[in-house]
């Protein structure tokens, strides 16, 4: 029977009925339509489902969504401010920090986390905080470059 | 304009290399003149004729349709791209390219807006749609930007003379006088213009390209040679960019394939019964295909339990006797070599060994790895009235549209394939498996069905990089001069398997073999495994003769591209300079592979305690004659030395009795952010030479310049991918 009858995502309270054993990325995306959060391993291994629940960094993918019922739950379509991109997702742009961009989501959700809780994150931080993001494209050297510049830790992009 | 290179080399890199179509068939004209014309709706369009294309060279047979007949209304029979400016005035570019991440979207739009004279966000490509784009092979083998952006190019060249000519007529002026400033054409004191709307409103004007339309020369170019932004960029950091993963269809159930224990397994029996019993579920069995569907992803687990099915498998070789099986199991050497590659020998390797002051013979072997798309395969598939329409990822739009009317016993004209920008392939995205799964689907439940596979499923039931067994024999003088080759390449594939090396005595052999798990095209294909193998017995070979890597490739090329590749490489590495505050070994590796060159540098620190190999530092130096985005060329390096690191060091796919050991991220090791050397590349415009592909080549020089590196490091000399787990 569904025990879930409501999530609150993006600052709404939706309506959803699943089972409490049901993955948050499952039912962000099948149920939500929240697809900006991506399925990539299912074992929390790629970071591709990134999601905040109360503000910390959450794989959705190995999250059963009972545990996060009552929370507050962020994912990229909620990141930007009315109509204002994150920071990070203009130093994304910037930085190009994306190719295919199906890690994109995730590694900004990820690095979004990090800058809240680490305004001035180091390039070693960074790095340690990032490093179960995976991209195959090989942009890391420039996610790393986009958080720094989120931060204000880079101003100089090259062109 | 020239082919990047004369003779054999352009063979090389047109030609196909046989792992990258498999058995399905090289070409299918369909859209034709009839389809064509369904689509067109007014306005202009110029058509890029498939036999440009198919040529691959800019010059069209004079004749009919050249440079006269302002307003041909000849449409070709084959096309095989067109731009069409409606009478809205937006214009259109329609091609089968598919953008996977390696921005050709962007790049093709560069070329396009260059031409028209007009601001790249004015062109909207419209690309990978079966229904409304000419048919095209697929995208792969880095021929984008090589074949495709020279016709779009012209084609839009085409476009701008085409309107002026009509503007000049409106604004009453001769066309001389009339220029395209922001999108608008105005006449020379500007006091009279008009938009591209007013211009194309009422018309219904088809002309194929002129053979002889001049295009824009290399120095003029304003947008092309720029660093353009990627398009659509917003929509991806915002989540908003629809995959085929996220698609959603009114009334779309979710479906899962059953899949058997091993590869190659034959269904004896399956119990379906208490999964049909499942209100909501729709099962499907046909042939050794069992499927699910339901509206209720949360139902599916549980209708998969509740099948009983039994599964018989064949032994199957393992990882453990692979090697042994590809050279026991290869046919007869090939003159061919599959097409591309294998030669006749040169000379003669009996006197070249009697000419050489030292000889040498090993043996190096590459391991399958995966591709490892961050988006699995994925598909939606829609029935209407006998009608198919899937959505789905692949690098070959109309390859997979064959394949659904294979498996479906339907005309290809009743199947629609769209392909929207999808979460990368390198190679891996060629087949129609996920697709037709869906679509198998879709047709038993009379619903829409979207798949997605599994991380696990695309690790098992896709295909592999072939894995390999090489063996390289040599002579070499004391000056560093080698006299003879001889290159045996079991399985992994015939791509780059002649060098620019100017060996004068040489055998290059590429062998058949029976491949124990399926193989498929992979970014850059065997070219990896080829100048891994070369690159190192080079290596072997300077210090056979105690001579400097650097200067003993030198002297055996006459290549000046490679030759300036291998020194920009070296300089910026500070190769050869003491005391650089060098942690490691320092390895060099360099090559050629479809008209680009690429140099790579390396240095690495091995712990000498735990052996963990670290790579510190890479430098590559490339070249794809004249640049056409710096920055995206850039990332497209950086992006191929990124993945070459896991290939180099550490992915392998590791299988036994037809059961892959590793299929899935924990497991299976790709590069992290942690594993990120310092990268710095080193792009050599040449604006003299036309523009090659750069998705693939860059990704071939790590591995060899890493194996050198750790042998200058430990001393011990790695010959096979991946090399971490080899270091004693």
């Amino acid at each position: 029977m569904p025990n879930i009858t409501s999530l609150n995502v993006n600052g709404k309270k939706l309506p959803v009925k699943v089972d409490s054993q049901t993955s948050l990325l499952s039912v962000l995306r099948n149920f939500l339509g929240l697809t900006g959060t991506k399925y990539g391993c299912g074992e929390a291994q790629c970071g591709a489902c990134t999601v905040h629940v109360d503000g910390v960094m959450t794989r959705s993918c190995t999250m059963p969504v009972g545990k996060v019922a009552g929370k507050q739950i962020t994912t990229i379509e909620g990141l930007a401010k009315d109509g204002q991109l994150h920071p990070l997702q203009q130093a994304f742009i910037e930085a190009d920090a994306l190719q295919c961009g199906y890690c994109t989501s995730g590694m900004i959700m990820s690095g979004a986390a990090l800058l809240k809780k680490n305004p001035k994150p180091t390039r070693d931080e960074i790095v340690r905080h990032m490093d179960r993001n995976m991209c195959r494209c090989g942009t890391y050297l420039r996610i790393v470059k986009a958080i720094e510049i989120a931060s204000g830790g880079a101003k100089e992009v090259r062109k | 304009m020239k082919p990047p290179n004369d003779g054999p080399d352009l063979e090389v890199a047109v030609e196909l290399e046989r792992y990258e179509l498999f058995a399905d068939p090289l070409y299918n004209f369909t859209f034709n003149r009839r389809q064509f014309l369904k689509v067109f709706s007014g306005g202009i369009a110029l058509i890029v004729p498939l036999s440009n294309l198919l040529t691959a060279t800019a010059q069209l047979e004079q004749g009919e349709s050249g440079g006269r007949g302002r307003f041909d209304q000849r449409v070709p029979n084959e096309i095989g791209a067109w731009i069409h400016i409606d009478e809205a005035g937006t214009v259109s570019v329609f091609t089968g390219k598919v953008e996977l991440g390696q921005n050709i979207r962007t790049s093709l739009a560069q070329a396009v807006a260059e031409e028209l004279r007009v601001p790249i966000e004015s062109v909207r490509m419209v690309m990978a749609d079966t229904d409304l784009v000419p048919f095209d092979m697929g995208t792969f083998g880095s021929r984008s930007i090589p074949f495709m952006a020279p016709q779009l190019r012209k084609a839009a060249a085409a476009a701008r003379e085409t309107l002026v000519a009509l503007a000049a007529e409106q604004l009453k002026v001769a066309p001389a006088d009339v220029r395209i400033v922001n999108a608008r054409f105005v006449n020379h004191d500007a006091s009279k213009s008009l938009s591209f709307a007013d211009v194309a409103k009422g018309q219904r004007l088809v002309k194929e390209i002129p053979a002889d339309i001049p295009v824009m020369s290399v120095k003029d170019w304003t947008i092309s040679g720029k660093s353009v932004p990627k398009v659509g960029a917003h929509d991806f950091v915002t989540g908003k960019h629809e995959y085929t993963s996220d698609l959603k269809r009114p009334g779309m159930l979710f479906g899962r394939v059953v899949r058997p224990v091993a590869l190659n397994s034959t269904l004896v029996s399956a119990d379906t019964k208490a999964a049909e019993a499942i209100s909501g579920v729709t099962v499907v069995r046909d042939g050794d295909f069992i499927g699910i569907a339901a509206a209720d992803p949360s139902l599916l687990a549980g209708a998969e339990k509740a099948i009983a099915v039994h599964w018989k498998a064949p032994g199957q070789t393992g990882a453990a006797q692979l090697f042994e099986q590809l050279k026991r199991a290869s046919s007869p050497s090939r003159g061919g070599g599959g097409g591309a590659g294998s030669g006749r020998p040169v000379g003669s390797i009996n006197e070249g060994m009697a000419a050489a002051d030292k000889k040498l013979a090993q043996t190096y072997t590459v391991a399958y790895i995966a591709h490892a798309p961050l988006e699995p395969r994925a598909a939606v598939a829609e029935w209407k009235d006998n009608k198919l329409a899937v959505w789905t990822g692949t690098q070959r739009p109309f390859g997979v549209r064959s394949e659904l009317a294979e498996a479906f016993h339907i005309p290809e004209e009743s199947i629609r394939v769209i392909v929207p920008d999808t979460g990368s392939g390198y190679g891996g995205k060629h087949t129609g498996e996920c697709a037709i799964e869906a679509a198998r689907l879709a047709r038993a439940s009379g619903k829409p069905v979207k798949l997605v596979w599994t991380r696990e499923e695309e690790f098992t039931w896709a295909y592999f990089r072939p894995a390999g067994v090489i063996e390289v024999s040599s002579g070499v003088k004391n000056d560093g001069t080698v006299t003879a080759w001889e290159f045996h390449n079991y399985n992994s594939g015939a791509s780059a398997i002649q060098s620019k090396y100017a060996f004068p005595n040489q055998n290059i052999q590429f062998h058949n073999s029976e491949s124990p798990l399926r193989q498929g095209s992979y970014r850059g294909l065997a070219a990896t495994a080829n100048h891994f193998a070369r690159e190192v017995h080079m290596d072997e070979l300077a210090q056979l003769v105690g001579m400097d890597p650097v200067e003993f490739r030198l002297k055996n090329t006459q290549d000046q591209r490679l030759k300036a590749v291998l020194e920009a490489a070296a300089k910026s590495f500070g190769w050869g300079v003491k005391g650089q505050g060098r942690v490691g070994g320092q390895g060099i590796a360099c090559g050629f592979e479809k008209g680009s060159y690429i140099a790579t540098a390396a240095e690495v620190s091995v712990d000498p305690k735990t052996k963990k190999v670290k790579l510190e530092r890479v430098v590559a130096s490339f070249e794809c004659g004249a640049i056409v985005n710096p920055v995206h060329l850039h990332n497209q390096v950086e992006g191929a030395v990124v993945q070459a690191i896991g290939g180099a060091l550490f992915e392998s796919i590791d299988f036994q009795n037809g059961q892959i050991l590793n299929p899935k991220f924990s497991k299976y090791r790709v590069p992290r952010f942690s594993d990120m050397p310092e990268i710095e590349i080193v792009l050599l415009d040449r604006k003299d030479l036309p523009s090659a592909g750069a998705g693939e080549t860059p990704i071939v020089g790590l591995a060899p310049a890493v194996s050198s590196a750790i042998f200058e490091a430990t001393g011990q000399r790695l010959r096979s991918l991946p090399l971490a787990p080899n270091l004693s």
